[in-house]
């Protein structure tokens, strides 16, 4: 029982501490810092550097450009690349479908889209939800029809809507789900297929969110031809991907790295905001026991994912504590935004997204955004599958209910 | 990083469980805690002969096993899971590392006697004024000749009834509540001058108002500096903070084992209760709270000592003060009247979580110190 890092473990955070300081983009690391808006170019370019250094892909199998680091270690990369800022990988690609392809994919689809994935040269987005189905994602209705076209090939006809499809607007490709099937039971009708977001019969609209953003998208499709050899594993056995993939959303998905460094950031502003008796903010009781309580959940939560992480690396696999990350990661996250929007007082409420970007600051540097964060936040208790489906699956399957 | 136990740990923890499953049933518990003495001096003499866990966390060189506050939480977890009342606590982990950080003369001759289960302590510090700083005291001794007359009354002393010795903090100079002059002093209950009033505590203990009048003591009664006792204090409640933790993880696991054991088999409306979805999330909630607990009490042992020391324990105590609490009062209500019944053993779980909740120090008092010692040193 202690949490000493070995000799090999401090090399390894030294070695990644002096790439990131090296290779890391200062202008990204601004961006990331006050919280500005990311093109794709931004996305891709970091993706590409660490693609370059072979760290793009890090949980990956060996063969496809996967590293053979401890589970300590991806946690000290984790943690390294929060105090960096650096805008981490689109989970899309890497970290969700291309475990489905290697596990469930054949040799020529491994072949044909794992290295683009690795090496950031194709954007993927996600096409799961659809207006009717959210947390029961198993009643979708996008209908995939088997056709021979005129080329005397084999296709599906897509046609029905996705939504929430997240940076839909800068994707190459998306995975979809689709019934195949509809006369089997939900879960029994389901296929897994990868789309060319070029094909005609596409089209993307984007949704604003509550804070002003563009960050999701529907998807329509209306007639679109996809070939049978871009199914991943068999028809009607898409189910079995789908869960696969949101397993594979454990790691990090407690983003309790990301969540110290801008508890960092919510003392210093703390520090420099006045309370209504001029001492610091962080002085003033009844904040500062908001902020003790918070810092003290988080230290919870990190000693949770130390044990699930502990747990992997014995062999032992994640322990039903693994479980309560996604529920307790989310809340914290929406607290720290809470709190940072308090701390701001009257300069939580300028709204400057839409100003021409030479006006000038209005306040202090670090109240811009942080009412858009607040409500931007409210999100993550409801994606990848909701606080309370969550709370569903541990009753279901770790409390045995 | 490593948050596996050893096989000696493992072995430990399975010799203590499995003499618990023998010898500590709910049943077998009630009456001790019912009968006059209100303990069982043959466990606490099986503890330490046959099991040989008495000295599990003292140095070799004195007759222990060489462990240290990892043992302590073994130990603890599973004394949470049977309720033990024997004085674990205040004999090893308190009177145990005062005897190691203070190093007092004669320390190691009791270390023998506590390891093997010869000798019993409880630690006399709470005054009825003092709420719970640990520098609030009353209680005087002054120098005398080669030695120190002792004056004062202590609270709520818990195991003083079935103490040999008792662990006496008092203030050998300053003012009241001041930091210095605070002293430690080893005392023999039976000494000439200290009288008790014993009673029964809510969750199944004794305690005693313990009064010293003019209590004379030898010069090597002094455990630590003179008058630079506090920290010697804060050393060791903290350790006895991070063992309070891990009983009450076994508590705590108890309380929620019995809340799904018995919604899987309490029907109502032609169904399991533990059918209804809002049942359901909040026994996940109660399950949340436990492991979070879990991990602060590991966080905090593995802490134990170092700079963090006293804001890892103090948080850690927070999140234990709030689990016990949230998952207490909970499992009294999805047992619906049955939770309210002397008979059943969730109630008798319930009481104990209570009082770690205020043992040593609330979730607020706990707050306020990690607070102090997050941002004001920070800032």
């Amino acid at each position: 029982m202690d949490l000493d890092f070995s000799p090999e473990d401090n090399a390894f955070r030294a070695e990644v501490r002096a790439f990131l300081a090296e290779n890391y983009p200062a202008e990204l690391r601004e961006k990331q810092r006050n919280e500005n808006a990311l093109s794709r170019e931004d996305y891709l370019s970091w993706h590409r550097i660490l693609a370059k250094k072979g760290w793009s892909a890090i949980s990956w199998p060996k063969e496809w450009g996967g590293t053979d680091w401890t589970p300590t270690q991806k946690y000290i990369w984790s943690e390294e690349q929060a105090k960096a800022d650096t805008i981490g990988i689109l989970p899309f690609g890497v970290a969700m479908l291309a475990p489905v392809i290697y596990t469930f994919g054949t040799q020529a689809q491994k072949e044909r889209f794992l290295p683009g994935i690795r090496d950031g040269l194709v954007w993927w987005c996600q096409g799961y939800s659809e207006p009717g189905s959210g947390s029961d994602l198993a009643s979708l209705r996008t209908k995939a029809e088997r056709i021979t076209g005129d080329d005397g090939k084999e296709y599906y006809l897509v046609n029905g809507q996705k939504t929430w499809t997240t940076l839909a607007q800068h994707a190459d490709w998306g995975f979809f789900l689709v019934r195949t099937d509809p006369d089997a039971k939900p879960q029994a009708g389901i296929s897994f297929l990868l789309i060319d977001m070029k094909t005609p019969g596409i089209t993307v609209r984007p949704i604003i969110t509550l804070e002003g953003g563009h960050e999701v998208n529907d998807v329509f499709l209306e007639n679109v031809k996809v070939p049978v050899e871009n199914r991943i594993y068999e028809e009607n056995k898409g189910w079995t991907c789908a869960k696969a993939l949101l397993q594979h959303e454990r790691s990090g998905i407690a983003g309790v790295a990301r969540s110290k460094r801008n508890l960092e950031r919510l003392r210093e502003i703390s520090n420099t905001e006045r309370a209504d008796d001029s001492g610091p903010l962080l002085a003033d009781p009844f904040f500062r026991r908001k902020v003790a309580d918070l810092e003290i959940d988080l230290t919870a939560l990190e000693f949770t994912e130390l044990r699930t992480l502990a747990g992997e690396s014995a062999g032992t696999g994640p322990g039903p504590e693994s479980s309560i990350l996604k529920i307790k990661g989310t809340e914290i996250q929406q607290r720290l935004t809470e709190l940072a929007l308090e701390a701001a007082g009257h300069y939580g409420a300028p709204y400057l997204r839409d100003l021409p970007s030479n006006s000038g600051a209005i306040g202090p540097d670090y109240a811009d955004g942080v009412a858009g964060e607040y409500f931007n936040t409210r999100k993550t208790s409801i994606y990848g599958g909701s606080n309370e489906i969550q709370r569903n699956i541990i009753a279901k399957m770790v409390l045995g209910l | 990083m490593d948050f596996s136990f050893t096989e000696e740990q493992t072995l430990l923890r399975d010799t203590v469980a499995s003499y618990l499953a023998d010898h500590y049933d709910f049943e077998k518990r009630r009456a001790a805690v019912k009968s006059a003495s209100g303990w069982r001096p043959e466990v606490w003499k099986a503890f330490a002969e046959e099991l040989g866990i008495l000295g599990a966390s003292f140095a070799e060189d004195l007759g222990g096993l060489g462990g240290g506050a990892t043992e302590n939480m073994v130990i603890m977890e599973e004394f949470g899971k049977a309720l033990v009342v024997e004085p674990y606590l205040g004999t090893v982990v308190i009177g145990g590392g005062f005897l190691k950080h203070g190093k007092p003369a004669g320390g190691d001759e009791l270390a023998g006697k506590i390891i093997a289960g010869e000798a019993t302590v409880a630690f006399a510090y709470a005054e009825p004024q003092a709420r719970y700083n640990l520098a609030d005291l009353k209680t005087t001794a002054r120098k005398d000749g080669g030695g120190w007359v002792l004056n004062g009354a202590k609270a709520v002393v818990i195991g003083a009834p079935w103490a040999s010795h008792l662990i006496v903090t008092a203030r050998t100079g300053g003012a009241q509540r001041d930091a210095g002059g605070v002293s430690v002093f080893l005392v023999e209950k039976s000494a000439k001058g200290v009288t008790t009033r014993d009673y029964p505590t809510v969750d199944g203990q004794r305690a005693s108002e313990v009064t010293f009048e003019n209590v004379s003591l030898p010069a090597s009664a002094l455990i630590g500096g003179e008058g630079a006792g506090l920290p010697l204090v804060e050393t060791v409640v903290d350790e006895a903070i991070a063992a309070t933790c891990a009983e009450a993880c076994g508590v705590l696991r108890k309380l929620h084992e019995g809340t799904l054991d018995y919604t899987k088999q309490r029907k109502q409306f032609g169904q399991p209760i533990a059918q209804f979805q809002v049942l359901q999330h909040r026994m996940v909630d109660m399950f949340i709270n436990v492991e979070q607990a879990v991990s602060m009490t590991y966080m905090a042992h593995i802490k134990l000592g170092g700079a963090d020391s006293a804001k890892s324990v103090s948080a850690a105590k927070v999140q234990i003060g709030r689990a016990c609490k949230f998952v207490g009062q909970n499992a009294i209500q999805l047992h619906g009247g049955m939770g309210m019944t002397d008979e059943m053993a969730i109630g008798h779980y319930f009481k104990r979580a209570t009082m770690i909740e205020g043992q040593f120090g609330s979730v607020d008092h706990h707050l306020r110190r990690y607070e102090g010692l997050s941002f004001d040193r920070a800032a």
